[in-house]
């Protein structure tokens, strides 16, 4: 099964996602049979390793390299924009003095609530409401809406239900990873394929085992998905929430900096939050990787 | 040709599954409202004999899915009883494998972990797993694609691992649906002579469905004939080509058998169409007919 449903497979993933041919080695047929194919010269690999690094920081580096350059030069005004080595000092007295981590540990503390909270209410009822088509009928209805509000439009009813304290922000954040987990999980269970679950049942699975044995790997990948853009959603919605109500705080911290003029460190704010991002982004790329092995991946993408 | 076939019921044999008038009627809403009763199955009498393969042949809709259905215990019958070894079948029950056309293997289970599936939720313990699994997927010739995902493999090898999978907890009876269908035509004849060499040497009961007349007759000891509107067995034909058959699909006495369960499916057909019950002179016509279905 390769040609339109590979295809249209590699565009269901994220874009970030590259679909990479598997190693020959591992390939079924020819290739394994076939030695002189597979195995490569440690010069080679370590030739195309360079070769790939140098292509994915290529890009990035002459950004840099502009930002260094283009505040000395004066071609933009260096106040608004100081220089990247600026930046990374004033960076690095974050960090020394310790204000830095005053805001991180806030940051992380709402994040990890907010992002795990929402996991912990989506899945079970994602699952719950992929199995009993009733149920979900009446509920989907509300689910779309909830999902189609814009989250910070809401910001000031949770702040008029929880406070301006921990608990808006929390909430707001769990509002946010909470539905695009929950879709993709009813998704994915209502979406496995009849056949396998007929082939359980031939051989007599009841429900629990039915649950366990297939739907919820079969729905992984989908589920997957679901936390990968809960993730991205929280950490947006985490910083908005900060910079709206708070007094402390990477989002606050941001905003802060650039009310005292502190440029270089306001940067460094940001810098810090785009990295996190991407590591986040990262870590679940991998876990994703390695838990969805077993899906079909066109070889034919991306060369 | 006529001693190549015959209707008697086979003389020796203990019954391993039994058909007493069985039916399955659905309820369906109509098109103006309200609801009506959809008759798939009427009338099903049918004995399966132990160790016996049977195929049941019959153009789509007449129910032939459905009576594997039925035998699975994947859905409940409307009236009359299916008895297994005497006993009324209750449900699915590892007595019995399924195979499907669509192989429905386990995409994030290596080929080994999908045939020791049915053993797993038996809880035999790894080791003893392991050999089974060892055992089978030799029979079927993938030892060596033991550790491949099924997105790896052909669909021959696919539906070799459904069989070494509906094989390994060891069932008295083989259900299968169509099980070669989606294959190509060399893969299809490859798997027609393994699975009728599996069979020999696992003795296993077969209930095998297909809408091909030569899958038919290549693999069957009997042919249970269905029509549709309601579904129903018209004839059961003994086929007495004598085995092994490797070779004899080019046969005189082979094309005269697809002729002769051409013509018996097709009379079936007339009568769906309140038809008198017609022979069939022109071969050319029941053969073009068949090549339809």
């Amino acid at each position: 099964m390769s040609g339109p449903l590979a295809l249209a497979k590699a565009s269901a993933n994220s874009r970030d996602e590259i679909i990479k041919p598997r190693p020959a080695a591992d390939r079924p047929g020819l290739w394994a049979e076939n030695p002189d194919r597979s195995v490569k010269s440690a010069g080679s690999k370590i030739l195309n390793a360079t070769a790939s690094l140098v292509r994915r920081v290529a890009v990035i580096f002459l950004i840099i390299v502009m930002w260094e350059a283009f505040p000395r030069l004066g071609w933009i005004d260096p106040f608004l924009l100081p220089p990247f080595s600026e930046v990374v000092k004033g960076t690095f007295n974050l960090f020394k003095t310790g204000e830095f981590f005053k805001h991180f540990d806030k940051s992380i503390f709402r994040l990890g609530c907010g992002f795990f909270g929402g996991l912990a209410l989506a899945i079970p009822l994602g699952v719950f409401m992929g199995w009993f088509k009733t149920f979900e009928e009446y509920l989907n209805p509300l689910v779309e809406a909830c999902r189609n509000s814009s989250v910070l439009t809401l910001y000031p009813i949770f702040i008029l239900l929880f406070g301006i304290g921990e608990g808006a922000k929390i909430s707001i954040i769990m509002w946010g990873t909470t539905w695009v987990v929950l879709l993709n999980t009813i998704a994915g269970v209502k979406n496995v394929d009849p056949w396998l679950i007929k082939s359980a049942r031939s051989i007599g699975l009841g429900d629990l085992a039915l649950l366990r044995k297939v739907l919820l790997p079969a729905a992984l990948p989908s589920v997957i998905t679901g936390v990968r853009l809960g993730a991205a959603n929280s950490i947006l919605i985490l910083i908005a929430a900060e910079m709206i109500g708070s007094n402390a705080g990477l989002g606050y911290m941001i905003f802060y900096f650039e009310a005292r003029y502190a440029i270089p460190e306001m940067y460094g704010g940001v810098i810090f939050l785009a990295l996190m991002g991407v590591a986040v982004n990262e870590a679940l790329g991998y876990l994703e990787k390695h838990l969805t092995a077993w899906q079909e991946k066109s070889i034919y993408f991306g060369m | 040709m006529d001693h190549l076939t015959d209707l008697k019921p086979p003389v020796a044999g203990k019954i391993k599954i039994e058909f007493k008038d069985v039916r399955k009627v659905y309820r369906i809403k109509k098109e103006h409202g309200g609801c009506g009763d959809f008759v798939v199955l009427d009338n099903i009498n049918l004995n399966v004999y132990d160790g016996e393969f049977l195929t049941l042949v019959g153009p789509s809709g007449c129910g032939k899915s459905t009576i594997l259905d039925l035998l699975a215990g994947l859905i409940p019958n409307s009236g009359g009883a299916i008895l297994i070894d005497g006993r009324v079948i209750e449900g699915p029950a590892m007595d019995r494998g399924f195979v499907m056309q669509a192989y429905a293997l386990f995409p994030w289970l290596n080929v080994r972990a999908n045939v020791e599936f049915g053993l797993s939720i038996k809880k035999i313990p790894k080791k003893e797993r392991r050999a089974i699994s060892g055992h089978y997927l030799e029979m079927v010739g993938l030892t060596s694609f033991a550790n491949r995902y099924p997105h790896e493999l052909s669909g021959g090898m696919k539906q070799r691992v459904a069989i070494a999978r509906a094989l390994a907890f060891d069932p008295q009876v083989l259900l299968m649906d169509e099980p070669f269908a989606a294959l190509d035509a060399q893969t299809r004849e490859t798997l027609q002579d393994e699975l009728l060499g599996l069979w020999e040497k696992t003795q296993k009961t077969v209930v095998f469905v297909t809408h091909a007349i030569d899958e038919a007759v290549y693999l069957a000891d009997r042919i249970a004939v269905m029509a549709a509107g309601p579904g129903r067995i018209t004839d059961v034909v003994n086929i007495k080509l004598s085995r092994p058959r490797q070779g004899s699909r080019g046969s005189a006495e082979f094309g005269w058998l697809r002729h002769k369960i051409g013509q018996y499916l097709k009379s079936g057909k007339e009568i769906q169409e309140d038809q008198p019950r017609a022979v069939i002179t022109d071969v050319a016509e029941v053969i073009d007919a068949q090549a339809a279905l």
